[in-house]
């Protein structure tokens, strides 16, 4: 994995085309607000990480200081300040999960790839990081894993989405044991009869 | 309970489609451009006759809200939409945002019209990416359709949505943090006054209200705010999403009359405590921020908002939490002091440091490795923040620490002596 910040960061041509878009979106003068969307489509280009040319290009694309846009990025939990492997597992670690077995889920990610929380593969394929609340209690424990949750997860289906991933194979997202989105009756799939 | 004809969230669980043709069939946008032309006080006296309250955790009335918002003037006016959801406990907001997103898309432009607001921004929380692809994908089709954007469905009101994803910060769940965030900054709370119906966003007269309260207008103006009101008790009237986690046989959200009680909520939606009723041990009944009652309080208590002030908690954002009897009660509450210290945006110190001193005292509280009257001490730590921050996470991070040593100190103290400690 490439730990070293760039010389230089400048939107690819989609994605500087992307930037106007989103600036558009806000009143005229207020192009600052566009800030956490750009600082996300910078961090997406360079994979999964943000590198301080990224932070000071997307200050001067906004026209703002660049310690504002350094403040922001360095607030929130999303950015990235160094580099991530290729799946970032975010393990939820807050009361609800931890009630439904979450640390199990954190030692089984732990024991499978060889690394603690905080820590990247050797190979850069995997960082897990502990977070805060991701936000679906009810399917608890929970996990994301870069644009995905993975949900009402054991042991067992942690091993098997990390199999998938490790084999290059896409598991499948949200409810492991095939809940109907956030329904008791446990029943099937989205679009099933509940 | 509530009758199946009086819900207004019937995509719950994505059993339809959610796209725009799903969510006519369920009765979305339709008569919507009739609503609007009946006037913004028309809507706003609707609103306030159906009582409905905040949804997001504070209970403000919502057509009082909307009523402080000035006259039309020269300054633009904002809707802005607080889909940042990360309450521990609290996943509702999640499954409308995926599965019912045209009925938030409506309810938006219908207030936008109460306010004098053209323009709308949903603040969904960063983590939230395929909710904020469906809600994008409704967004679009709302526009094709011509049902927001110029003359939203020929009403002659002009109003935009714009999505705008947030970046991982639980405090920007608080309105004027939210704003900040929504300017490009540091998500750090405003004081107040002003509030934001005064300067909000850019400055301008801003009302911010909950993704579940907006997605609940569009049925209350076409049903009546005399229908809504008839549901539940006076002041707390109307429907409800209560999120039910933890120790239970069948965790679930689902949507339920207020003012139904703890039990029947419990044992009817979410398949009862895991070993039955006689093994529960404590319920956090409306998301992390409010204190926990044990389990001869839950016996009777009542799931709105005088319900559970009445019970020395509250309604919160009614993600209710159930812990049974194998539970350890102060790691449980560790953990979430270990949240609001992560959490804490650091701007205020007694929040920033106070937050840190409360999780490491707690931390040792759970290996029992203090002294009784430290108990105190922790005590006044958490009096030391609360009703000294700027915002409520100060008051949200006391709260449950308080909720602990006022109803469980006996199992702190034998935890110590457990510990060979105890002086």
């Amino acid at each position: 994995m490439n730990n070293a910040q760039p010389k230089s960061f400048f939107f690819a041509p989609e994605n500087a085309v992307e930037a106007k878009k989103i600036i558009v979106k806000y009143p005229e003068g207020k192009q600052a607000s566009a800030m956490l969307p750009l600082l996300d489509l910078a961090q997406r280009q360079h994979g999964g990480w943000l590198p301080r040319a990224a932070i000071v290009h997307v200050a001067e694309i906004l026209d703002v200081p660049a310690i504002k846009a350094f403040e922001v990025a360095s607030f929130y939990t999303m950015f990235n300040l160094e580099p991530v492997g290729k799946y970032l597992i975010q393990l939820c670690r807050t009361t609800p999960c931890w009630l439904k077995g979450g640390e199990d889920i954190a030692r089984t990610c732990e024991t499978r790839l060889g690394i603690k929380a905080g820590g990247t593969t050797p190979d850069g394929l995997f960082t897990i990081k502990e977070v805060e609340c991701l936000g679906a209690c009810v399917n608890a424990p929970v996990m994301q894993i870069n644009d995905d949750y993975y949900e009402d997860l054991t042991p067992d289906s942690v091993m098997k989405i990390l199999d998938d991933l490790a084999a290059g194979r896409q598991p499948k997202a949200g409810s492991q044991t095939g809940r109907c989105g956030s329904c008791a009756c446990g029943k099937n799939g989205e679009g099933g009869e509940c | 309970m509530l009758a199946d004809q009086d819900r207004i969230f019937t995509n719950l669980y994505g059993q339809a489609p959610w796209t725009l043709e799903g969510a006519r069939r369920r009765g979305v946008w339709d008569g919507t451009a009739a609503l609007i032309q009946k006037g913004s006080a028309w809507i706003i006296d609707e609103v306030k006759t159906s009582g409905l309250r905040g949804r997001g955790g504070a209970g403000f009335a919502t057509g009082l809200k909307w009523s402080f918002m000035p006259n039309p003037s020269d300054r633009p006016h904002y809707l802005v939409v607080n889909a940042d959801e990360s309450e521990p406990g609290t996943c509702k907001d999640r499954d409308i945002l995926r599965f019912d997103p045209h009925r938030l898309i409506e309810g938006a432009l219908l207030a936008a019209s109460a306010i004098h607001a053209h323009s709308v921004y949903i603040y969904i929380r960063g983590e939230f990416v395929r909710e904020a692809r469906h809600l994008q994908y409704a967004i679009d089709e709302a526009y094709n359709a011509g049902l927001i954007g110029r003359n939203a469905c020929g009403s002659g009101f002009d109003c935009d949505v714009v999505l705008h994803r947030g970046a991982g910060a639980y405090i920007c769940g608080e309105e004027s943090a939210l704003l900040e965030s929504l300017e490009g900054k540091k998500g750090q709370p405003r004081n107040k006054p002003p509030f934001p119906a005064n300067a909000g966003l850019y400055n301008c007269p801003t009302t911010v209200n909950n993704v579940e309260t907006i997605a609940s207008v569009g049925e209350i103006l076409r049903r009546g705010g005399a229908w809504y009101a008839g549901i539940g008790r006076p002041k707390n009237s109307g429907t409800k999403l209560f999120c039910i986690s933890g120790h239970v046989n069948t965790p679930c959200t689902v949507e339920e009359e207020m003012g139904i009680s703890l039990r029947e909520l419990i044992d009817k939606h979410a398949g009862g405590v895991r070993g039955g009723w006689f093994n529960l041990l404590a319920v956090i009944p409306g998301g992390s921020s409010v204190p926990l009652l044990p389990k001869h309080i839950c016996e009777t208590a009542i799931m709105d908002y005088d319900g559970l002030r009445d019970a020395g908690s509250a309604l919160g954002s009614a993600g209710v939490i159930v812990m049974d009897k194998s539970t350890d009660l102060i790691a449980a509450i560790a953990r979430l002091s270990h949240f609001y210290m992560h959490e804490s945006c650091g701007q205020c110190t007694p929040c920033r440091e106070g937050t840190g001193w409360v999780w490491r005292m707690m931390e040792r509280m759970v290996r029992g490795k203090a002294t009784t009257e430290e108990i105190d001490t922790l005590w006044d730590a958490t009096k030391e923040i609360e009703g000294r921050t700027i915002c409520a996470l100060g008051d949200a991070a006391a709260w449950p620490v308080q909720g602990l040593i006022r109803h469980f100190r006996p199992l702190m103290e034998a935890r110590m002596r457990d510990a060979g400690r105890s002086v």
